[in-house]
């Protein structure tokens, strides 16, 4: 019998069983506490830990060092970093989680129908994918802030029109190559349809990649969530995103180096949490794990 | 690990070696020997054909390239000679007859004569070629009719003769106070007929005749090198008529958009000059390089239009109040930082002689004495919420913070920010579709008028609907005017309507922040910003 | 095998026609549809001069016009003249920047590969371990520290303090190197990530552990097997990457000042330089094209049950 099991049979003890190596996960679990803990302070800190205002300007306080008062420094305008490093994680973890969703599930649900369909559908599709590639991404967030105005919705469109095509392109390839294989084919004899072979042969055996590519594709969101900020459709100002506050900090690192670090820190921390988190998931999930 | 190994590492480490050892010298340490000038200049230049393009560093190349009928000094802007060696002014002040020197020739030894110059003004205000600063020759007699091609308006009713090779004569529509400082503006500067007529460029744009081994120019210098998004280099000019003179073997021009990088390849010595410096850095920049980073007036103010088709900035008072509440001290001091004046009026001070009265101020108190004026003239319990509109950049956007700032801390006013592209900006400041949008405004010579007119009714770049008939009325008779003391008087009544009205809130005048190495000599700082290369040479101070 | 391939690469240039000519076309009329023309600025021009340069360049014609005379120009390989760029023609823009942007890229890629496959194989090979945890710590550091933030650090460290390369400029060959450096550990970290993903994935299916059980040494398993199955992501997440990198960055051009693709690409859309734009996305596009077919050929050579489709 292949490995490639289908967890059919017995769903729920599956899953159970993944939550319980998940649970045993040491960098999984840290990866948990990790993330949470920093969720938390963007979330309750900037009412919690600081009587500063993300906004409140104080111009002849501008770029002071980190001190007892501003724990992260301050900006050209005096404002206190922290709580706007805080404020700005709101905004990156929203971004960061909403539009990787949107990429993923758009991205597999299109690459696994194209891969599995093959032949010309699958000719076409994948057509459409360089088109889109190719397509000028500038005019297109232009055309889009033209035609609907600055909304946040629109972010996770620009975004997601992007972001999936690569996952789609992965996706495909993985199917191609399972689709042909022994279980699948099996799976066929026995009379099963398309949507079931995909939805309960095909897809678990593409998490592990998804996991993977889903988890690099947080921190490509949300940098590129500061480049869409340039044309006008990202974060409006005075609110600040991580990939902004990183962007603007960047030339200062020399000058200014608490402009950089904090913000870098948190944006860092949060990417290694998701990572372990990636990973133990993408562990607990394996359907030839249960074996072992 | 074998020997492969050993011998790869080994090779690895010496070449890192060789290249932490070797270092070449710099162009800033070569520059008193090579006397070849290194200069920062913003933007790859959109072209080196002087009737097609519209920008600054177009300005600075083709000025090292072509020589107008007259120079500037370099410390003061006054007129000087240049291909003209002598010129007289007829009594109404409209026909000005040029001498041209006999020793002006073009790069390719060619003589350069009254007619290369006819040719030229017929060039650029032919409307075929579809010059956009062709208008700037609109002073002449007739071009405007001839630029807009309209049936019957010839060439031969354009104000422009050639007496003989060396005697043109350019007849006025009006007397103009200020055409001599017109014909340094590259519009009014030579081609080269043969080069022209060769790819037949007469007519048509974006021909290849701008480049190196085919451009033929009458300036100190001629083109030698020019690598898009990299450098053009130009080299002495041996026929220029006071070739003698220039001490430059050569300049390099940079097209670094980037300031950041701008300002590191000057630390490292590879340029002489920045076109700008990151506002972030000044405060470092002065210290650790006090005699290097220069700050310059220039002529230029930065303000914020005020659309007053929109509710409620249709309220002369909210307008006023906007503008009495922005603390520009705090401003220039803390975010410009580069010894900006603060502007209470919009010309900038000194501009061809005029300084206009201060009809703004920082007053919060009379400030929210309007705004509850216009709350309870109109009924109102707020005023309606206002939006700031910039283009994307680093400094429009800590600017509109802070006086986002402002405005809701003083007035306790609801204000948005909106960030747009450059192009989309445009769009809505020329379609009057926004509330109060950044602008900033360089004159394009030194008089009042380059600033003021801007505001006349339904003037293409009033964009804030404003009109006033008195407005229109005292810039119509400052233009029509040669006396001096009246056209003032005109131009500060102007200023005085501009700050009872309140289209524009001025918030500081500019000042080009640089670096420059204090081996280039014969650089004078200038209003304008021009700096004419012949005086130009690199030695140690 | 030869035959089908051959019918398969066909059959795909065939494809890339009409693709090529939907995308100029939609691209043609995007560009036209944003706001703003290649000749607004911050000063207005008067009316009667703007007519006169839109006669100039046929701006007048009606769009559909306009559109037929450019697609007939585009099918007789002529891009026609930049807007913007007065007095050079879109094929010779590209024609001068692409070399340099392939060889920064091709440097790059180079550097991502050497540093991201071998680290992402050893990571798998000892999973849970430091030789896991240091390599894809280093590699999420890299992922983290976007070419924006990794190229004024690199500048920093070896042109600032240590002055030992130019910190911008494509003047020598060591020019070449912190700027392949910065782009290429950003691409080595994806790369390491993915590797290793791919081959964890793969070394737990029965034919390795059959093979290893069957003592064959670790090398040859990795190798002759693993490898194989393994670099199926990468190799689909290397096609755009690819595309993407010779086609040139913009952040890395901008910052190290290169006269690359890259700054053509982006301030073509932001000039409104419509000729540009469609110039260099038809260049992108056949880039992305070719390389998406190489990618799928990969696939199928990497993956003996998967066949060309």
């Amino acid at each position: 019998m292949s490995t490639h099991a289908a967890p059919d049979a017995g769903g729920a003890s599956l899953w159970r069983d993944a939550w319980l190596r998940l649970r045993a996960n040491r960098m999984a679990v840290a990866g948990f506490v990790l993330f949470g803990l920093i969720t938390f302070l963007c979330l309750a800190g900037p009412s919690i830990f600081t009587q500063h205002a993300f906004d409140q300007t104080q111009l002849s306080e501008h770029f002071r060092g980190p001190d007892r008062n501003h724990w992260f420094g301050t900006d050209a305008l005096g404002r206190d970093v922290f709580v706007r490093v805080l404020k700005g994680g709101q905004i990156s973890l929203a971004v960061g989680f909403l539009a990787t969703a949107v990429s993923v599930i758009l991205g597999v649900a299109y690459g696994a129908c194209s891969g599995y369909a093959g032949g010309r559908v699958d000719m076409v599709m994948m057509r459409a994918v360089d088109i889109l590639y190719s397509l000028p991404f500038t005019i297109f967030v232009i055309l889009l802030m033209v035609m609907f105005g600055r909304n946040f919705i629109l972010l996770f469109v620009a975004i997601g029109a992007v972001e999936w095509l690569t996952m789609a392109r992965i996706v495909r390839g993985q199917v191609l190559s399972l689709k042909h294989a022994e279980f699948v084919e099996a799976a066929r004899a026995l009379g099963f349809g398309a949507p079931r072979i995909l939805a309960h042969h095909i897809l678990p055996n593409l998490l592990g990649p998804v996991i993977i590519y889903a988890t690099l594709t947080v921190p490509a969101v949300m940098l590129l969530e500061a480049v869409l900020s340039f044309l006008g459709l990202g974060v409006q100002p005075p609110m600040s995103s991580w990939g902004l506050l990183i962007q603007e900090g960047a030339e200062k690192m020399d000058i200014y180096p608490w402009l950089l670090l904090f913000p870098a820190l948190f944006f860092s921390a949060a990417l290694f949490s998701l990572n372990f988190i990636g990973d133990g998931l993408r562990d607990a999930l394996d359907p030839r794990a249960a074996k072992d | 690990m074998n020997r492969a190994w050993c011998r790869a590492f080994t090779s690895a480490g010496l070449l890192l070696f060789a290249v932490s050892c070797h270092r070449p010298l710099t162009h800033v340490e070569s520059g008193g020997r090579d006397q070849v000038l290194h200069l920062g200049n913003g933007t790859e230049p959109q072209g080196l054909d002087p009737h097609i393009v519209t920008g600054v560093p177009e300005h600075n190349i083709l000025s090292a390239l072509l020589e107008g009928l007259v120079t500037e000094d370099p410390r003061t802007l006054e007129v000087r000679p240049g291909v003209a060696e002598s010129w007289t002014l007829s009594p109404d002040r409209r026909v000005y007859t040029f001498r041209l020197r006999r020793t002006a020739r073009w790069s390719n030894g060619d003589a350069l004569t009254a007619h290369d110059f006819a040719y030229s003004f017929r060039r650029i205000l032919n409307p075929a070629l579809g010059a956009q600063y062709a208008y700037m020759l609109h002073v002449l007699r007739g071009a405007r009719a001839f630029n807009k091609g309209k049936a019957g308006a010839g060439w031969e009713g354009v104000g422009v003769e050639v007496l003989d090779d060396h005697t043109l004569r350019l007849t006025l529509e009006n007397a103009t106070p200020h055409f001599l400082e017109l014909l340094n503006h590259y519009s009014f500067w030579p081609v080269h007929p043969g080069t022209l007529e060769r790819f037949g460029a007469f007519a048509k744009r974006g021909t290849p005749w701008t480049r190196p081994g085919n451009f033929v120019g009458n300036g100190a210098f001629e083109l030698r090198e020019w690598r898009v998004n990299s450098r053009i280099e130009v080299a002495p000019n041996p026929h220029y008529w006071d070739a003698s003179n220039v001490a430059l073997k050569g300049i390099c021009f940079y097209p670094i958009d980037s300031a950041d990088t701008e300002e590191r390849a000057y630390r490292a010595g590879f340029i002489h000059r920045t076109q700008t410096v990151p506002i972030h850095r000044i405060d470092d920049l002065r210290r650790r390089r006090p005699g290097e980073i220069r700050f310059e007036t220039y002529l230029g103010t930065y303000f914020y239009r005020l659309n007053i088709t929109k509710k409620p900035l249709d309220d002369a008072r909210v307008r006023r109040a906007l503008a009495l509440a922005v603390d520009r001290a705090a401003l220039v001091s803390n975010i410009t930082r580069g010894g900006q004046q603060p502007a209470f009026h919009f010309c900038p001070p000194g501009t061809g002689g005029f300084t206009a009265p201060s009809g703004l101020k920082f007053d919060v108190v009379e400030a929210r004495r309007l705004i509850a004026e216009y709350l309870s003239a109109t009924g109102q319990a707020r005023v309606p919420p206002i939006e700031i509109l910039y283009n994307t950049s680093e400094s429009h956007k800590v600017i509109a913070e802070a006086i986002q700032g402002m405005w809701r801390d003083q007035l306790g006013l609801d204000v948005k920010l909106l960030n747009q592209e450059w192009k989309v900006y445009l769009d809505s400041v020329t379609q009057t579709n926004y509330f109060t949008s950044r602008a900033g405004w360089i004159g394009d010579y030194n008089d009042p008028n380059t600033f003021l007119d801007m505001w006349l009714t339904g003037g293409g770049n009033n964009n804030t609907g404003w009109s006033s008939a008195r407005y229109d009325e005292l810039i119509r008779k400052a233009a029509a005017t040669d006396d001096t003391a009246a056209r003032l008087r005109c131009f500060h009544e102007a200023e005085e309507i501009l700050a009872r009205e309140v289209p524009v809130v001025p918030l500081y005048f500019y000042v080009n922040v640089t670096l420059r190495h204090p081996t280039v000599q014969g650089w004078h700082p200038n209003v304008l910003d021009h700096h004419p290369y012949q005086h130009v040479r690199l030695q140690a101070p | 095998m030869q035959a089908s391939l051959a019918r398969f690469i066909l059959t795909r240039l065939l494809q890339a026609v009409p693709v090529l000519l939907i995308i100029a076309t939609l691209t043609f009329f995007m560009v036209r549809l944003a706001p703003g023309g290649p000749f607004s600025g911050e000063k207005k021009i008067p009316e009667e001069i703007q007519r006169n340069i839109e006669a100039h360049y046929g701006f007048d014609k009606p769009l559909g016009e306009q559109y037929l005379r450019y697609m007939g120009h585009l099918l007789q390989g002529d891009l026609g003249p930049s807007f913007k760029y007065v007095g050079w023609d879109v094929t010779e823009l590209i024609g001068q920047s692409f070399p340099v942007s392939l060889q920064l890229g091709a440097f790059a890629m180079l550097i991502a590969l050497a540093v991201g496959l071998p680290a992402g194989v050893i990571a798998a090979l000892r999973k849970n371990t430091a030789a896991d945890y240091i390599p894809m710590g280093l590699a999420m550091v890299g992922i983290c520290l976007p070419t924006f933030v990794m190229g004024p650090l690199l500048i920093l460290l070896f042109s600032s303090k240590l002055g030992w390369f130019s910190p911008m400029g494509w003047y020598s060959w060591r020019d070449l190197v912190l700027p392949s450096l910065t782009l290429g550990l950003y691409y080595a970290a994806y790369i390491a990530r993915l590797t290793r993903g791919g081959m964890l994935e793969v070394l737990g299916q029965d034919y390795l552990r059959t093979a290893r059980a069957k003592g064959a040494s670790t090398t040859r398993v990795v190798f002759r097997h693993a490898l194989r199955g393994a670099l199926q992501p990468v190799v689909a997440f290397l096609g755009p990457a690819m595309a993407g990198l010779i086609s040139g960055s913009f952040v890395i051009e901008t910052i190290f000042f290169i006269p690359g693709l890259g700054r053509h690409f982006v301030n073509a859309a932001f000039n409104r330089d419509y000729t540009m734009v469609i110039g260099t996305v038809l260049f992108y596009a056949v880039l992305i094209l070719a390389l998406n077919l190489l990618v799928d050929i990969v696939q199928a050579a990497l993956n003996p049950r998967s066949r060309l489709e």
